[in-house]
């Protein structure tokens, strides 16, 4: 990580010439007040995407963002301010804004404090994505994806596929003395098709990425493999009959249906709403919330994953969350500002957007671990219900735990088999009971593609889930067939 | 009083001034782009470019959680090289910064193919006669003033009834702002605005767990906020009314959207009648112009001049002039939801909807909600939707709800944990009636609308 922060200190200090003797004296200025814990997180960020659609590479777009949020916590108060300029000027009256939440003098601090480097290990390369190849092979790239997706099958009448990659480069200063930076490295490919047979035209997509560079859609013709998903997922829709309505067996595939434990558990899993005492799971630590079958983590530091951090955004080094235990509930995500005031330690889960947002608790990679069924067995063990493997969006209301997700891809199940497709549906059902009814666990874990994005109260982060196949005993499909 | 400007830029005498002093700096960061773009070979260019500032402060169970202040700018551009085109942005307004990212769109633009279809709207569009909309109304009101009235609001709502017993916080903010367009065609339009909100979220408790709801009040103009005693004591309610939900049995039955979610309805409408949609064939309502796609007695038209409303332009975002106009009349489909880009693909002209629609809004009927209650007799009144699962391309819709079952024209008991499902052909064809009680807080204006005949899913 010492390299990240060299990395950081020459992208984002050296421009400006402010130095950390600068930042000590910001940070200075705002622990003058009653203020338990203030930092600085300068962030640079460079965005591009590519998209294609009707054969050819018609646009893209380019941005670069950059600033410096401050923030200053007293108690549980949060006065935040942020500049777009690197400026020191701007990042004094950032400073003073910031303060203003505490209005009291402080106690007295000793200054300058020894810079401490923050831990965390590289779990990504630092290069620019958007450097890693020319412009025209992104293009190409691109171009590759719509000629397999249409030479795959004459019913192919519309290809859309885009390319996008960030490079972005953090350091936080804080109060306590600890300076760290990740530079991190996003990118993502993904492709949608439409199919139309006999006037019936129906939709699949598909897509991936991590963080890496561009050349991962290369490697192993990746990129051609998601033009092949999309349009079998968009193959068998357009067989799709109307979906069952009703509480029923659900056999969730592999994967990113992983997304019920994000919905379902994750997000009420997160520290604020715990301390407030506003989520379904408050004050649940240690109760059973899941068959013993059930273990789920947070885990921040996949090599390479979408969702994984060196360090989150408060400068604690990622790490491997048990959320959930042989079924027992064992604790939350946290950011600094609540754990402080749980008395628990950080764990690694203090993200925001940007520099103009504030960081609280999110999750980073949750996913279920494997257990000992075959899938097929577990298919096979339903005689009637449904077999979803593929799904759109979910989300849910943190305080009554109801939550939902919606299937793009499902089957029906009629003794054991997985016959018709059905039309996807959502599925609604109670996050603190819902894995009390996971009955089957399968050996096939298996992650996410790589293209999940979270929102909560207006900030999206890139996120992964991932699970094993896994039966639920009871759970409502919002179809239309009764 | 509001305050919108268009003026052709003419070398550095370009329009200045504006309430806040804000647009003459601006002004010279889009001329500066603008020349770049020229200089680096574009044939056309267009550019837009805003600043914001506000502050936002949240207060939880009677204390001040936290303040925020809001400053924000950026620079768009997107150029044209033929019938090549690249975009990009930043917030950085340096002279190298704004070079920079001219030729970052150049770059993109040499990477792209030609597209007959491409560039800026046609000069006979752009708007020429701007009205004042009435939009810019600066309140800035002290951090102190800001806390008393979260206070206020947070307080109405706590101490509304025993059962609530927790809060996620009420929250005040202020934003002003200044958005300037300008191409290569000579077109410049500033606007001005403001926005002020009011917002409140509690928690209502009883032995069978907790329940969450929230209400907030927007305006252009801070006079006509809700009062924060209102805000708070609609939030308490709307919590309150959802303890001890029940799961309903699957069934077939009507249902009422509430107007706040019925809006939900009509942004689906403008998805399946978007350019970018109907070009790609992503759509359900392909080739439907001119035929009934509603009950016979919708009417959904744009307002795009409606004074102090929050989905008010007199220009798109292309400079294209807004006009008012029906989308659907006597349940027939009009026009569709084109930029200048669809449109020539679809071989019409744009109906000045680059960047989205402008106050769209379904005509009311004559009856409150009560009155389409009884008009309903027996179904489900959904207060809540949550996840995505609407297919824009088959029309296909299958959400998460809660609300309240309704027998004999009355509220009989909250339900959760169901989904409400059809296919929005049929359901645009089944809207029965719509409410007189239209929610005017957003750029979409709906009474609560009764659909019959939906699938409703739970135990």
């Amino acid at each position: 990580m010492s390299n990240s922060l060299e990395t950081a200190r020459s992208t984002l200090l050296e421009p400006t010439g402010i130095t950390e003797q600068d930042i000590d004296r910001v940070l200075g200025q705002i622990m003058d007040r009653d203020v338990d814990y203030a930092d600085l997180y300068f962030q640079y960020s460079r965005h591009e995407s590519w998209s294609l659609e009707e054969g050819q590479v018609k646009s893209g777009t380019h941005s670069i963002d950059q600033g410096v949020g401050v923030r200053a916590v007293s108690g549980e108060k949060t006065g935040f301010a942020y500049s777009d300029e690197f400026l020191l000027p701007a990042l004094s009256d950032a400073a003073d804004a910031a303060r203003a939440i505490a209005r009291q003098p402080g106690a007295v601090h000793t200054r300058p404090i020894v810079w401490q480097r923050g831990g965390g290990v590289a779990l990504y390369t630092p290069s620019d994505p958007l450097a890693s190849i020319p412009d025209a092979d992104k293009v190409r790239i691109l171009e590759r994806v719509e000629q397999e997706a249409t030479r795959r099958d004459a019913r192919v009448i519309q290809v859309m596929a885009s390319l996008a990659g960030v490079h972005e480069v953090v350091m936080v200063a804080r109060s306590d003395g600890v300076m760290a930076a990740d530079i991190r490295p996003l990118v993502r490919l993904n492709v949608t098709v439409i199919v139309e047979q006999d006037g019936r035209r129906e939709q699949g997509s598909a897509g991936g990425g991590g963080r890496f560079t561009y050349r991962y859609f290369d490697e192993a013709d990746r990129g051609l493999d998601y033009a092949r998903e999309a349009v079998r997922q968009a193959l068998v829709n357009l067989e799709a009959v109307e979906s069952p309505a009703g509480s029923m067996q659900v056999v969730l595939g592999p994967g990113w249906p992983g997304i019920l434990l994000h919905e379902a558990i994750g997000h009420g899993l997160e520290g604020d709403f715990n301390r407030k005492g506003t989520s379904a799971f408050s004050g649940r630590v240690g109760e059973r919330v899941a068959t013993p079958q059930c273990t789920v983590v947070d885990d921040g530091t996949i090599v390479d994953r979408r969702g994984s951090l060196s360090v989150d955004d408060e400068g604690t080094p990622a790490q491997n969350t048990v959320l959930i235990e042989d079924g027992i509930l064992k604790g939350y995500m946290q950011d600094t500002l609540n754990a402080r005031l749980m008395g628990v330690a950080p764990t690694g889960n203090g993200r925001r957007e940007s520099f103009a947002h504030l960081p609280m608790p999110r999750m980073t990679n949750t996913y279920m671990l494997a257990g000992k069924y075959d899938p097929n067995e577990i298919v096979a063990s339903v005689d009637k219900g449904l077999y979803a493997v593929n799904f759109g969006g979910g989300q849910v209301d943190i305080t009554s735990g109801k939550f939902v997700f919606s299937a793009s891809e499902a089957y029906l199940i009629e003794n054991g088999k997985a016959t018709r497709p059905v039309k996807g549906a959502t599925l609604i059902g109670n996050g603190p009971d819902v894995l009390t009814r996971v009955n089957m666990v399968g050996n096939d874990l298996q992650l996410d593609p790589g293209v999940g994005t979270c929102g909560k109260d207006g900030q999206s982060v890139p996120v992964g889930v991932g699970q094993p196949t896994i039966r639920i005993d009871g759970l409502t499909v919002g179809g239309v067939e009764i | 009083m509001s305050n919108i400007d268009s003026q052709t830029l003419s070398g550095d005498n370009a329009l200045t001034g504006g309430p806040d002093g804000n647009a003459a700096p601006l002004l010279r960061v889009v001329e500066a782009a603008l020349d770049d773009a020229k200089r680096r070979g574009a044939t056309t260019a267009e550019a837009a470019v805003s600043r914001g500032q506000g502050m936002s402060v949240s207060v939880r169970m009677g204390d001040v959680e936290t303040v925020e202040h809001n400053r924000d700018k950026s620079l768009g551009i997107s150029v044209y090289l033929g019938h090549r085109t690249g975009s990009a942005s930043t917030s950085d307004f340096s002279e190298a910064a704004v070079r920079d990212t001219v030729r970052a769109a150049c770059t993109i633009a040499k990477n792209t193919v030609e597209d007959p279809y491409n560039g800026l709207a046609d000069a006979e569009r752009l708007a020429t006669n701007i009205p004042d909309l009435d939009l810019y109304h600066p309140w800035d009101p002290s951090i102190d003033t800001a806390v008393e009235l979260a206070t206020r609001t947070e307080d109405a709502a706590r101490g509304a009834d025993p059962r609530i017993t927790n809060s996620e916080g009420a929250s005040v903010s202020s934003h002003a702002g200044t958005h300037i367009y300008a191409n290569s065609l000579g077109f410049c339009g500033a606007v001005h605005s403001t926005n002020h909100s009011i917002s409140c979220a509690v928690v209502a408790s009883s032995q069978a767990g907790m329940q969450r709801d929230y209400w907030y009040s927007t305006a252009r103009d801070a006079a006509e906020l809700e009062t924060p005693e209102q805000v708070g004591e609609i939030s308490a309610q709307r919590a309150l009314r959802r303890l001890d939900a029940r799961q309903l049995s699957t069934r077939q039955a009507s249902v009422i959207y509430e107007a706040p979610v019925a809006g939900s309805l009509l942004s689906h409408l403008v998805g399946a009648v978007r350019g970018s949609n109907l070009y790609r064939k992503a759509t359900f309502l392909l080739d439907h112009i001119g035929k009934p796609i509603f009950a016979d007695r919708v009417r959904i038209h744009e307002q795009p001049h409606l004074l102090k409303a929050s989905g008010s332009a007199a220009f798109d975002g292309e400079g294209v002039a807004t006009q008012a106009r029906d989308l659907v009349s006597a349940g027939v489909l009009q026009g569709y939801v084109l930029d200048s880009y669809s449109a020539r693909k679809l071989g019409l002209a744009t109906t000045g909807n680059a960047g989205g629609v402008h106050n769209l809004t379904i005509e009311s009927g004559p009856l409150d909600l009560p009155g389409l209650l009884q008009h309903m007799g027996e179904g489900l009144l959904v207060t809540e939707l949550i996840g995505f699962g609407v297919n824009t391309l088959t029309g296909d819709y299958s959400r998460g709800a809660a609300g309240f079952w309704v027998e004999n024209g009355e509220i009989q008991y909250p339900v959760e944990e169901i989904t409400v499902a059809g296919n929005l052909k049929q359901m645009f064809r089944n809207i029965a009636a719509v409410g007189a009680d239209q929610d005017r807080r957003g750029n979409i204006r709906s009474g609560s609308i009764l659909i019959e005949d939906m699938t409703v899913a739970g135990a």
